[in-house]
């Protein structure tokens, strides 16, 4: 069970928390035209890296805060947790 | 005579407390302090079961966990456990334990004529011969396979045990409390860090129980008691023996099994039986200490063989002899110990050493003893079925292949030791690699991954002075990393026998004359022939080689043949050790029983359940309930001998003649709140929300991102910058994370808060055509006309002193109106209702009435909306704005969502009108069709309509909109139920939506 820091609680075991997702995927704006293959993009298309890898997680059991996680997907190992509008 | 082979006052057990239990039906007396294992021993019981595959006799062969044979079932306060390991569990007066793999009895076993035919049995047998034809698995390969392969017989009786689960922290774990332990827990604990040390037999020492030393001047164990009590005193250090450490996870969370209430002759009842740990800390010293390997030579799994270090551990520990006629065999010098032990309590062994003459200070005191040693010898084969009676024994050729000339020599038992293996397993789970130490011939952990440090015997340091120094400076690392402290501890002096180097001598060649299984991983009976054969037939891989033998893939992970498995390979293949590599190690270590993992989350404590504030009062009134959720909310009221569809239609057609009341308080509440309030809503849903008025409420629907449907429901505009929004009970949290996300991550810039009001609310529905009327005497104090208070109107009002809040929403199609009070008034409403309804007829209606009323009238909710539909699939199409963009609306665009053809809702009546049709069944156009018979569609909700008094489902079927007046067959394989239907409208009670408005 990983130990994730929240930006907001601190140090808490991963239960509290859910997964988001890869946080480098930015919404499309509003009301812009796009294409299918900008849009199958943002909504499927996802890397599965393996290494260092910036990611959203929501404090769900806590404070219900959605940050930023870089995490190396391989190991486990965390190295900086953020606020969303904070620069890792 | 009882405990025939008892040792007069050696041991640390308690003589005083004898204690009665049963082996295999029979009586038999130990003591306190005894294993099972131990106390059998004792009674000179060795033949414990019948091995696995061949069913041959086996007996004990370690004294702890390295045991690979001692797996009993195990009665205990009626609770009947399969597969416990008999050197590890403790002596409880009442105790009962039988041998399993055995079948008529352990001494006469019908299953051990595989043995005889032990050639159908190869590596590889079951992927080789349970493969063809498919039919026979049921009738023929499984059963043989169950019955000839069942360990213990898992109980089927509610196991009424208590387990707990425990979460610590601290700034160290130490894990086991031999000298490395010890010393590394004592020199952290000094600095004032927070200490856990576990230890996974009953006493502390580990090694220094048994091990022939002093330090400072005590003897080991004297030594190991003081510092104990030491530890015991501070405050900062919780001791636990009878746990097992046995997970490493990531990010330093290790799990533990405490083995709390089973070695107690009585405990309250509030004990738990075993207890888990989640230990989350800052630092780990691994001191699991080592396993002794075997050496493998012919019928080397014949009761009476076993390791030279168990044969020590019962003399020492539990005052017991394994045999009156030893013989040991050795590569090394640590077997000499067991061997002057034997002396020591008048017996004489016979040593075989596969090495050359040694004059190292341990053999030559076994020398000193008049103890017999036969240098360049090896057992060639044991002899005896039940029991050894005596061995082969042959001196070594040169190279140590062959035999110069063989004898045979009468013996009870035969303790064996091919040196030692360092515990590696948590290590290896921590993430750290291995290497191979060639001074061992083994492997040893190697850079830390997490914050490990592994010390002693398990990091290949065999010797007491270097592995108490580890541990000391182990300790102090740690406590200078945890409280920046310096701690000067002065390292004892320390009194022990020097070893001479061991032999690479791990298995003893077979002439050729003679026929002799040679077992190299005991629980699973994968003999030196098995690998043989895997190696023959191409597999290479360790990796591969263990899955096809199923070498070390047992509960007891291969603790005692791993490394002779790899050193066969390495052999075989002409490599060395650490180019075949090894095998990964998973938890557990040791079995855990599934109680513990389960915890206190069982029964009603499985998850937490919800009520709402009215749920007594459907209690009182014959509620049968349903599970939503974590909701319990009334599925009917029963009245008298009422079915539940009886009841379903009485409710139904109550509302729709009268007035119902139903508790919504289930229903997903969320308050959305800011200036930038409907702009949000506005993107969330999908239809428009600038223009909503305060005092009006407005259903919508919103999307996920690829344009499905995610939930729908009714919002409120209460004040200008106030929303009341509802969600459907399955989604709410769903919901709640959908918008914090979108608020947080998309859209910072919009000014809007969102918190969950769900369980602020109590909510009551009032469905029916006399709805109005009892409202109107509900709240007399205002207007409640069709006028002033119109279909998706919104009022506050004063219920009798109680302030409430009054939507007029509909989930029944009927005239309706939901109200809310603040929880704790939730009773109070209800029974209000129930009161001033009661001259109206009023009657409360459960979920089954509800879908009823949301069925025939073609209202969607969960079924249809399960994550696979769009809002056109659904006939949500007028809720779709062209105008404005929102959250999915892209996806809508593409072209398989706009395909003429695509999927619809439907409705369907059985043309028979009178069977009900399943729910779930599949839509096909010819129902004796060749399989797979193509599906067009499914049914997803049914129901009886009240209105129109037959069958009615809603289905969603491919080209639905053009398929109207078809008939087609729901069939249901499940229910095997083939069922002629009529598509017709979704909307089967009032089309134009009359009712709602009246
Ligand atoms: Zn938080």
């Amino acid at each position: 069970m990983l130990y994730i820091k929240c930006p907001f609680c601190g140090m808490r075991s991963q239960n509290e928390f859910a997964y988001g997702g890869d946080a480098s995927v930015k919404r499309p704006e509003l009301n812009k035209e796009i294409s299918n293959n900008e849009w199958d993009d943002f909504v499927y298309n996802r890397k599965s890296l393996r290494g260092k890898h910036i990611e959203l997680w929501h404090h769900v059991s806590g404070c219900r805060q959605w940050f930023k996680v870089q995490r190396d997907t391989a190991t486990h190992e965390i190295f900086k947790t953020a606020k969303m509008d904070e620069q890792i | 005579m009882s405990q025939a082979y008892r040792i007069k006052d050696k041991g640390y057990i308690n003589r005083k407390k004898l204690i009665n239990f049963k082996f295999n039906g029979k009586n038999y007396t130990g003591f306190e302090g005894d294993t099972l294992a131990s106390a059998l021993l004792a009674n000179g019981i060795h033949l414990i079961g019948r091995s696995f595959k061949y069913h041959r006799p086996r007996g004990f062969f370690a004294a702890g966990v390295d045991e690979p044979n001692a797996k009993l079932q195990v009665l205990l306060n009626g609770h009947s456990e399969p597969n416990v390991n008999a050197t590890e569990i403790e002596l409880v007066e009442g105790i009962s334990a039988t041998s399993q793999n055995c079948w008529p009895s352990v001494k006469f076993d019908i299953g051990a004529i595989n043995n005889l035919l032990n050639k159908f049995f190869p590596a590889g047998f079951y992927y080789k011969t349970f493969m063809w034809p498919k039919s026979f698995w049921y009738r023929i390969y499984e059963p043989f396979i169950r019955k000839a392969a069942g360990l213990g017989v898992a109980s089927i009786e509610k196991d009424k045990e208590r387990y707990e689960h425990k979460f610590e922290y601290c700034d160290l774990l130490v894990t086991g409390s031999g000298p490395a332990g010890l010393s590394s827990a004592y020199a952290a604990a000094k600095s004032g860090a927070k200490v856990i040390l576990a230890e996974d037999k009953h006493r502390f020492g580990g090694s220094l129980l048994t091990d022939d030393v002093s330090i400072d001047n005590l003897s080991g164990k004297d030594w190991a008691d003081k510092i104990i009590s030491e530890l015991k005193e501070m405050p900062n250090v919780t001791i636990k023996n009878r746990s097992q450490v046995f997970g490493y996870y990531d990010h330093n969370m290790l799990v533990m099994f405490e083995r709390v209430g089973d070695h107690l002759e009585k405990k309250s009842k509030f004990t738990p039986r075993q207890r888990l740990w989640y230990i989350r800390c800052k630092e780990v010293i691994l001191s699991t200490g080592s396993i002794e390997r075997p050496i493998v030579f012919g019928n080397n799994d014949t009761p009476g063989v076993m390791l030279a270090s168990g044969a020590k551990e019962y003399m020492k520990v539990y005052g017991v002899l394994v045999g009156t006629k030893p013989l040991i065999f050795t590569n090394n010098d640590s077997a000499y110990e067991t061997a002057i032990e034997f002396k020591n309590n008048g017996v004489d062994p016979l040593v075989i050493d596969s090495r050359e003459e040694q004059n190292s200070e341990l053999v030559n005191e076994a020398k000193n003893k008049g103890i017999k040693i036969k240098f360049n010898h090896a057992v060639i084969k044991a002899n005896g079925y039940k029991k050894v009676n005596s061995a082969l024994i042959g001196e070594l050729n040169e190279n140590k292949s062959e035999y110069k000339n063989t004898n045979i020599v009468e013996c009870d038992c035969i303790c064996v030791s091919g040196f030692w293996t360092p515990s590696v397993h948590l290590a290896s789970q921590s993430g750290n690699k291995l290497k191979f130490k060639k001074e061992i011939d083994a492997f040893i952990p190697d850079k830390s991954k997490q914050n490990e440090v592994t010390v002693g015997a398990a990091n290949g340091d065999f010797t007491l002075g270097s592995t108490l120094n580890a541990g000391f400076k182990a300790g102090t690392a740690a406590s200078k990393k945890i409280n920046n402290k310096e701690i000067d501890i002065q390292v004892p002096n320390v009194n022990e026998k020097n070893h001479k180097a061991h032999d690479k001598f791990w298995c003893s060649p077979l002439p050729k004359n003679i026929k002799a299984k040679r077992f190299v991983d005991f629980q699973n009976d994968v003999s030196v022939t098995d690998i043989e054969i895997a190696l023959r037939e191409g597999y290479r891989s360790i990796e591969h080689v263990k899955r096809y033998t199923t070498l070390g893939m047992a509960t007891d992970q291969g603790r005692t043949s791993n490394l002779n498995g790899l050193q066969l390979v390495s052999n075989i293949e002409n490599k060395i050790v650490p180019e075949v590599g090894h095998t990964t190690f998973r938890p557990p270590f040791t079995p855990v029983t599934i109680g513990t993992i389960v915890g206190r989350e069982v029964g009603k404590h499985f998850m937490p359940t919800r009520l709402t504030p009215m749920h007594e009062w459907h209690e009182k009134n014959n509620a049968i309930f349903v599970d939503a959720g974590a909701w319990k909310r009334p599925r009917y009221y029963k009245i008298g001998n009422e079915t539940m569809l009886e009841a379903a239609k009485r409710e139904a057609k109550n509302v729709r003649e009268k007035v119902g009341i139903c508790d919504v308080t289930t229903l997903g509440k969320i308050d959305v709140k800011g200036p930038d309030a409907a702009e949000f809503l506005n993107r969330v849903y999908t239809n428009a929300w600038m223009k909503l008025p305060v005092g009006k409420a407005r259903y919508g629907v919103m999307l996920r991102e690829d344009g499905m449907v995610m939930d729908d429901g009714t919002t409120t505009r209460i004040s200008e910058n106030h929303y009341h929004m509802t969600t459907t009970t399955a989604q709410a949290a769903n919901v709640l994370s959908h918008l914090e996300y979108y608020l947080q991550i998309v859209w910072p810039d919009l000014n809007v808060n969102v918190v969950s009001t769900t369980e602020q609310w109590a909510g009551a529905a009032l469905a029916g055509p006399k709805s109005r009327e009892v409202l109107a005497k509900l709240f007399p104090n205002i207007d409640v006309s069709n006028e002033t208070l119109p279909f998706m109107g919104y009022k506050e009002a004063d219920l009798f002193g109680v302030p409430a809040k009054i939507f007029r929403i509909s989930f029944s199609g009927e005239l309706a109106y939901e109200i809310n009070v603040q929880s704790d008034h939730g009773m109070f409403m209800w029974e209000k209702m129930m009161e001033i309804g009661k001259e109206f007829g009023i009657q409360p209606y459960g979920t089954e009435a509800l879908s009823t009323l949301r069925i025939e009238m073609g209202h969607v909710a969960g079924p249809e909306l399960d994550g696979r539909t769009i809002p056109y699939d659904v006939s949500l199409d007028g809720m779709v704005s062209k105008k404005k963009d929102f959250i999915g609306k892209r996806s809508l665009t593409k072209s398989a969502f706009t395909q003429s053809d695509r999927q619809k809702i439907v409705g369907l009546i059985p043309t028979d009108r009178k069977t009900s049709i399943p729910e779930g069944s599949h839509l096909v156009e010819d129902k004796n069709a060749k399989l797979p018979n193509p599906k067009l569609g499914h049914v997803s909700s049914s129901c009886w309509s009240v209105e129109n008094n037959n069958p009615f489902s809603l289905a969603i079927l491919k080209n639905g909109k053009n398929m109207i007046g078809k008939k087609l067959f729901a069939v249901s394989p499940l229910k095997n139920k083939s069922i002629e239907v009529e598509v017709i409208s979704s909307h089967y009670v009032d089309h134009e939506g009359k009712r709602v408005r009246s």
